[in-house]
């Protein structure tokens, strides 16, 4: 014991030496990570002769936001603008309904085990794989490039994660408060509304973000269910890749433009992130 | 009866309300049914018959689809190009994103600011983040040509999207940068449930660090990895956006995977049937693996 002691002293400096070198390690990785984010970023406000220079230029001498402009001018912004309704719309029905269905998976054990996988194994099947009757239900329907369409196929899309999580959520909160509202005279409604809702709040708000996010990325479905009225602005991205030409500037901008609300989401999900991207399978 | 007995039939009583707990759930699952089930059908019925974009051709066909995959030699290919993605893309996310929360499993100053920031390429669309590469790996005006310029003394002009052997490469450079994150942050918290006392008593006691590692530290992290590694297993099976951004399966067809060779096939070529078979072949092999990775993940819940 003493032996480990006396070791200890010295032991201090090499980690103080250890720490620096993990810092600069931590450093590099992070530049390596972010640096195809700054390139994206600085092409989107470089002027042409800056994209098309050689050798590249590594900042723009100036912010160019003339790109963006053009963007707004020739109503590409509309993309964004779609992709905000869609992926909100999509996002409240999805939690409402999912938050109904967790509450009795979580609760009642509805169906048991095998409803809940049965549930999110819904999400795991490619969209590719079910797109193309997907596809001919909304020819039949005149629902191709239109809100409804996209909408309600998002809705669908998200709801086994939101059903899965939320389900996780809830039987987070102990049962006990609950049981005691309820023979206590509160109704299943008032039950709910003071006491489930409340303390499942974060985790409401943190779902609502992440299916939010995966609506707003979403491209197969999009792409093929979408012609001129409805794109959403991974889809017009897409567009800017012309057989003769590549729009650079505007791929950049437009991805600029889609890229923003992520980081401001994930800005406020901290604490929630790593159960939300493992489905629930890290508590965090 | 005693307070507990009371208790349960409480309980009984509170949570077995039969309407209310169907109510609830009835809505979710009708729309499950119309957008999961009604497609699975419809496929499995139009595999059957010989429906393309020259005729509407419903009569039975049998087996002739499925019979045709087998000597569709551009099908496996694009297996083969799925399943070599996989086998390469993930185990280097897993051990990148391994050594990284290893590195941030420690006390660093300014830690949740460099989690933040390093979460980033994994939440940004797949179709900005292809793009976003295409751009760096461009020929011409690239950055990535220009920096290995720099190491080989000489200015290098790889074309790194429209050469066979380097857009392999480059795809992978792309799918790592983007999902190494997503492993690394559920790693990272994995690892910080390893009890730090076990392993300083370990290294007191002279164990060394792969001792440590597959002792003490592999036992503990090994269920939330494997839900990490069958995630983005399955994310992989069915991946199309970034390389529909940088390739769009080119050059030629060598880079097509399941997805996108499914994707021309029906929306394309309009072979509405055969797109079919193939689609069911799909589900049939992701079946299997999707119900083991489901069981695994609600044992651990």
């Amino acid at each position: 014991m003493s032996d480990a002691a006396i070791h200890r002293k010295p032991l201090f400096g090499r980690t103080r030496r250890r720490m620096t070198a993990r810092f600069a390690v931590a450093v590099l990785i992070l530049i390596i990570f972010l640096f195809p984010v700054y390139w994206l970023f600085i092409t989107s406000l470089k002027s042409a002769a800056e994209i098309f220079a050689r050798p590249p230029v590594w900042y723009p001498a100036e912010f160019n936001l003339r790109t963006f402009a053009v963007l707004f001018k020739d109503g590409d912004v509309w993309a964004i603008y779609n992709s905000l309704i869609i992926a909100s719309v999509s996002t409240v029905v999805a939690m409402v309904l999912g938050t109904a269905a967790a509450y009795s998976l979580a609760r009642f054990k509805t169906g048991g085990q095998n409803l809940a996988i049965w549930i999110i194994s819904q999400r795991m099947i490619p969209p590719i794989v079910i797109v193309f009757p997907v596809f001919l239900m909304f020819v039949w329907f005149g629902w191709i490039d239109s809100y409804v369409g996209l909408i309600l196929l998002y809705i669908a899309f998200n709801l086994p994660y939101v059903i899965w999580m939320m389900r996780g959520y809830i039987e987070d909160i102990p049962i006990e408060v609950e049981e005691s509202a309820l023979t206590d005279g509160c109704s299943r409604w008032q039950a709910l509304r003071k006491i489930v809702f409340p303390m499942a709040r974060t985790g409401i708000f943190a779902t609502a973000v992440f299916t939010f996010i995966f609506a707003w990325n979403e491209f197969v479905f999009a792409m093929i269910l979408t012609r001129t009225e409805v794109l959403t602005f991974p889809v017009l991205v897409t567009h800017y890749y012309g057989a003769q030409s590549t729009f650079w500037a505007k791929i950049a901008a437009l991805s600029v433009l889609g890229t923003l609300p992520v980081f401001f989401a994930v800005a406020t999900l901290q604490r929630f992130l790593v159960r939300g991207i493992s489905m629930g399978a890290v508590k965090g | 009866m005693t307070a507990t007995t009371m208790r349960v039939g409480q309980r009984a009583n509170l949570f077995a309300d039969r309407n209310f707990k169907w109510l609830v759930i009835a809505p979710s699952i009708i729309v499950l049914l119309v957008v999961g089930i009604y497609p699975l059908v419809y496929t499995g019925i139009v595999s059957f018959q010989q429906i393309t974009m020259m005729e509407e051709d419903t009569s039975w066909a049998g087996f002739m689809n499925y019979a045709a995959l087998f000597s569709d030699g551009r099908l496996w290919e694009s297996f083969g190009h799925t399943f070599l993605i996989l086998a390469i893309a993930l185990p280097i996310e897993l051990v990148l994103g391994l050594l990284m929360a290893q590195l941030f499993l420690e006390k660093l100053p300014g830690k949740q600011v460099f989690i933040a920031l390093l979460i980033i390429p994994t939440v940004i669309s797949p179709i900005v983040a292809g793009s976003t590469w295409r751009l760096m790996f461009d020929n011409q005006y690239g950055p990535v040509n220009q920096i290995i310029g720099w190491f080989a003394g000489e200015p290098t002009a790889i074309l790194w999207i429209t050469r066979p052997e380097w857009v392999y490469p480059a795809i992978l450079i792309c799918e790592v940068w983007q999902w190494t994150p997503f492993m690394f942050l559920i790693l990272l918290a994995a690892l910080s449930n390893v009890d730090r006392s076990l392993i300083e008593a370990a290294e007191i006691d002279g164990a060394s660090f792969w001792k440590i590692f597959f002792r003490i530290t592999l036992p503990v992290i090994r269920p939330v990895m494997v839900i990490a590694i069958l995630i983005r297993a399955l994310d992989l099976f069915r991946i199309f956006d970034i390389i529909w951004a940088m390739t769009k399966g080119g050059p030629g067809s060598i880079t097509e995977t399941i997805s996108i060779y499914t994707y021309i096939r029906a929306f394309k070529e309009f072979e509405t049937s055969y797109a079919g078979a193939i689609a069911f072949l799909v589900i049939i092999l992701l079946s299997v693996i999707v119900i083991f990775a489901l069981k695994r993940v609600e044992i651990a819940r």
